[in-house]
C-alpha cells in the first residue's frame, strides 16, 4: 500500500488540486499527537467569515477542487456551516475532518444540506476509557453518539485512527466495533512525528513488530470482511527504509491555509525555521500558489542534493518529507531521514530500535494544551 | 462480455453513488468525477454516459440516448463494458 501523501488520480496540472483549510488551532481535545504548531496558543488572529470565502473563490481560479476543512476543530467555527455552502456553490467537494465534538444533529442536518460531502471521523480506540484517556479529554461517548447522527444524515462513516504503541496493538477490537456500528471506511493512520508527535515520539513510536502484527490483522479484517468495510493501513515511512512522497512533492498539488492566513505547502511546513510564509490578507492567492519564494524553495528538484539528485527514485517520492529533513537533521536539503541512502538514516534506526528496549520514556508524555510548553523551547531530542 | 456480466437490466435506473460528486470543470474541459481524496478526470465517452445517469432515466433510455448523441447504433457493447467497470468501483449503482 502507498504512504501518506495524495491519492489525487490526476497530477503534474500545477495546479493546487488539494486545499485544507485549517479554520482555528482551537480544540477541545489534548491530543500528544497532535500536528497543530507548538505555539499554537499563540497564533491568534484568525480569518474571518469573509476572508476564508475570499480564500475560496481565490482557490477555485487556481484549479483547487478538493476542499478539507481542518484545524484544530473545525466544529468551533460558528460559520463552519456557511463556509461549506461557499465551497460547494463554488464546485468543491467537500470533506470535513474532524474529532467529532460539536457536531450535533442539528448542525450534522444543516451540513448535509449545505452540500457537505464527506466527512472524517477521529477515534482513539472502542475502549472507552482508552480513548478518553489518551486524547485527555471525556470524549468516547461524544464520538459514538457522532458516528450514529453521522449515518443517520445518510454520510458513509469514515474513521481515522491516529495509530501509536498506545494503540497499535487493539486494531482487531477497533476493526470489529466499527464493523459492528456500521462503519464502512476505516483509516489506521500510523502517527506521522512532527510537532506535539515528536516531543512525544519516545512514547508513541511502536516496534517493528508491532506494526507487522497490525498489518497483518487489518489484511486477515479485509478477507473477513471483504467491502462491508474498506481498511486503509498506510505504512509509516521510520520502518522500511523507503521516504514517504510527501504531499506529491512541495508546492505540487497541495495547499494549506493556516488559521492565520498563512499559505503553506504542507500543514507541517511551519516548523521550518527561516521561511516566510506568505499571507493571503497580504498577498495574491495566484502569486502565492505560483511564484512566492516559499512555495517555490523546494519545488521540483533543483534544490536537491546528493544522494537525492542522482537517485532514479526521485521522480517517485520527491526526496520524501522537507519538514522531517529539517526536523532531524536540521537542513530541509538533505533528504528525508527516512531514506536508507540518506547519511543520517541512522537517526530514524536508532528511535526504531530504542522503541524495542525503551518500556520508560526518559520524558513524561506532554498533552497539547495551552501554554504546555514554550514554543520558542527547542524539541528536546529523545 | 456475457449477459451475466451486466450489472443493470434495461428497466434500471443507474444513478451516481451519493458519495461522488460529478461535474464538468472549465478549466480542465472536461467532467470531473471527484470523491473523498481522489479526482477522476472523465474521457468524452466516459463524461457523456455518467452525465444520463441520473436515477431517473432507465439504462434503455439511456442507450438510446447515447445512439443519438454519437450518431451510432453500434455503442451498446462499449455501454455496457463502461458500466460494469463503473458499477465495480462503486460510482454508480441501480435504481429500481
Amino acid at each position: 500500500m502507498a504512504k501518506g501523501g495524495s491519492k489525487l488520480r490526476i497530477d503534474g496540472t500545477g495546479k493546487p488540486l488539494w486545499l485544507v483549510l485549517e479554520l482555528t488551532y482551537r480544540c477541545p481535545l489534548k491530543c500528544p499527537w497532535c500536528n497543530n504548531p507548538l505555539d499554537f496558543d499563540e497564533l491568534k488572529n484568525e480569518l474571518t467569515t469573509e476572508e476564508w470565502k475570499t480564500v475560496l473563490r481565490d482557490a477555485r481560479k487556481i484549479g483547487s477542487l478538493q476542499l478539507g476543512f481542518s484545524g484544530g476543530e473545525p466544529m468551533l467555527r460558528p460559520d463552519l456551516e456557511e463556509l461549506v455552502n461557499e465551497g460547494n456553490q463554488l464546485g468543491y467537494y467537500t470533506n470535513l475532518i474532524t474529532s467529532g465534538m460539536g457536531l450535533t444533529k442539528d448542525r450534522l442536518i444543516e451540513l448535509k444540506r449545505c452540500g457537505l460531502k464527506q466527512i472524517q471521523l477521529s477515534l482513539q480506540h472502542s475502549d472507552r476509557e482508552k480513548n478518553d484517556i489518551m486524547v485527555g479529554v471525556q470524549s468516547y461517548d461524544d464520538k459514538i453518539a457522532a458516528i450514529e447522527e453521522i449515518k443517520a444524515q445518510g454520510f458513509p462513516v469514515v474513521l481515522n485512527v491516529p495509530l501509536s504503541r498506545y494503540n497499535i496493538d487493539a486494531v482487531d477490537d477497533i476493526i470489529d466495533m466499527a464493523a459492528r456500528t456500521g462503519v464502512e471506511y476505516i483509516e489506521f493512520a500510523n502517527i506521522q512525528y512532527y510537532n506535539w508527535a515528536l516531543l512525544n515520539r519516545a512514547a508513541l513510536l511502536p516496534t517493528k513488530e508491532q506494526i507487522e502484527y497490525a498489518e497483518a490483522r487489518v489484511n486477515a479484517a479485509r478477507e473477513r470482511l471483504g467491502k462491508k468495510l474498506t481498511i486503509y493501513f498506510v505504512v509509516p515511512d521510520y520502518f522500511d527504509g523507503r521516504p514517504k512522497a510527501c504531499m506529491n512533492g512541495w508546492g505540487a498539488i497541495h495547499l494549506t491555509i493556516a488559521p492565520d492566513g498563512s499559505a503553506l505547502p504542507c500543514q507541517e511546513a511551519q516548523v521550518l525555521e527561516g521561511v516566510v510564509f506568505p499571507n493571503v490578507r497580504d498577498n495574491d492567492l495566484g502569486w502565492i500558489w505560483h511564484e512566492s519564494p516559499a512555495f517555490e524553495m523546494y519545488r521540483g528538484d533543483s534544490w536537491m542534493k546528493k544522494p537525492c539528485v542522482d537517485c532514479d527514485e526521485k521522480e517517485k517520492d520527491f526526496g520524501g518529507c522537507r519538514c522531517q529533513a529539517y526536523l532531524l537533521t536540521g537542513d530541509a536539503t538533505n533528504t528525508d531521514p527516512a531514506c536508507s541512502k540518506s547519511s543520517h538514516f541512522n537517526i530514524i534506526q536508532s528511535a526504531v530500535a530504542a522503541a524495542r528496549i525503551n518500556q520508560s520514556p526518559q520524558m513524561p508524555l506532554v498533552m497539547r494544551s495551552r501554554g504546555a510548553i514554550n514554543g520558542k523551547m527547542k524539541l528536546i531530542q529523545p | 462480455m456475457t449477459v451475466q456480466d451486466v450489472p443493470f437490466n434495461l428497466n434500471d435506473r443507474p444513478v451516481l453513488n451519493s458519495v461522488f460528486l460529478f461535474r464538468w470543470e472549465e478549466q480542465e474541459q472536461a467532467f470531473l468525477l471527484l470523491y473523498p481524496e481522489g479526482i477522476i478526470k472523465l474521457n468524452d465517452s466516459a463524461g457523456n454516459i455518467l452525465k444520463l445517469c441520473d436515477g431517473e432515466k432507465t439504462l434503455a433510455v439511456i442507450i438510446a440516448e447515447l445512439k443519438s448523441l454519437f450518431g451510432s447504433d453500434d455503442i451498446e457493447g462499449d455501454i455496457y463494458n463502461f458500466m460494469e467497470v463503473a458499477h465495480g468501483k462503486g460510482w454508480i449503482e441501480a435504481k429500481n
